[in-house]
């Protein structure tokens, strides 16, 4: 172990950045960002992915926080739902009159 | 055309100086740009310059018209020589560490907040409306400025060793905002400008506040440096100068 103090980036944990670009939409992930902690974070966040006028709110999250899936699970996870187009609404037809759908 | 009264000559004077604190800044804190501690930070950083650069070309704008001599915003900030720009000289010292620079935004943007806030109620309705846009920009700056200096003087021995070193070199100059002068008095009593001991007070509060939670000393000091609004200067400001005007000196005319 080196006694050598650590630069900003490297010391700080990684955070995954989620945007909700208006209301009504859910937040959407964005992408991710460096922040000593979640207070930087968030303004961080506002800094690198809002500036153009992106979003109504935002979350961060730890990355270390989020469980995600397996690549190795891939197949057990994915592939059942391959062979089952009807899940997909598309063999009704739809009204004209039926709005925002 | 419009007679120019004194008091449009005092307005464009009183937009002068909060331009030029705009614009100095905005040039000092882009001296960071590929040079920050990381590059969230560089981003952020640019972000508060940009907000700055707007108020001053909002100001130098309203200055000129006001003025009546035909200088648009690029005359006033690329044309005027040194003696003839009127920052204080907190805005103009240079960067130095981030823990430096980190010192004289909280001091800059706890005068800020409070300054577009009264701002907002000017007699003024031009003023009044750039102050609408800029208060909200000055809250983030105020916010951002607090967060990064509790998080040094709060963090390692040597973030605060560095922080307070920076605070005491740059607290002498913040006393420049404050200043009252005849010209001040006028336009306080139209209700065009901010009283600037009403000022000094939310921002006695709000600095001791943010130096407290950071556990930084309040530097003590009777050195009252002056003369930014009357055009003197720092050794500093001549280079940040140069580089502000030469593109535009060389090149008159010159656009994208």
């Amino acid at each position: 172990m080196t006694q050598q103090p650590q630069r900003l980036s490297s010391g700080s944990p990684l955070w995954e950045v989620f945007v909700r670009s208006r209301r009504g939409l859910s937040h959407t992930h964005a992408g991710s960002l460096h922040a000593p902690d979640a207070h930087m974070a968030l303004r961080n966040a506002r800094d690198l992915y809002t500036r153009r006028q992106e979003g109504v709110s935002i979350w961060v999250v730890r990355a270390g926080d989020v469980v995600a899936s397996s690549p190795d699970e891939k197949d057990a996870f994915f592939d059942p739902a391959g062979d089952k187009p009807y899940r997909h609404p598309t063999f009704y037809e739809v009204p004209d009159e039926v709005q925002h759908l | 055309m419009t007679t120019t009264t004194e008091v449009d000559l005092d307005v464009a004077t009183y937009c002068l100086r909060l331009g030029d604190d705009s614009l100095v800044l905005a040039q000092r804190l882009c001296e960071w740009a590929a040079r920050s501690p990381q590059l969230e930070e560089d981003v952020a950083l640019m972000n508060l310059a940009l907000d700055l650069l707007g108020q001053a070309r909002s100001l130098l704008t309203l200055a000129g018209v006001r003025e009546g001599r035909g200088r648009d915003e690029d005359a006033l900030a690329f044309l005027r020589d040194e003696p003839d720009v009127v920052n204080v000289q907190l805005v103009e010292l240079e960067n130095g560490d981030f823990g430096r620079t980190m010192a004289r935004q909280l001091l800059v943007a706890a005068y800020a907040v409070p300054l577009w806030q009264a701002l907002c109620a000017s007699t003024d309705a031009d003023l009044a409306a750039i102050a609408g846009k800029a208060v909200k920009e000055v809250a983030y700056h105020l916010d951002h400025a607090r967060s990064w200096v509790v998080r040094l003087g709060d963090g390692t021995e040597e973030s605060r060793r560095r922080v307070q070193a920076g605070l005491d070199e740059v607290w002498p100059y913040a006393v420049e905002l404050f200043e009252l002068d005849p010209l001040l008095e006028r336009l306080i009593a139209r209700g065009v400008a901010a009283d600037p001991a009403a000022l000094q007070r939310v921002w006695r509060v709000t600095v001791e506040e943010v130096l407290a939670e950071a556990t930084l000393a309040v530097p003590e000091t009777s050195w009252r440096p002056t003369g930014g609004r009357s055009g003197a200067h720092t050794e500093a400001f001549g280079y940040l100068l140069a580089e502000l005007q030469h593109l535009h000196r060389s090149h008159p005319g010159v656009s994208w």
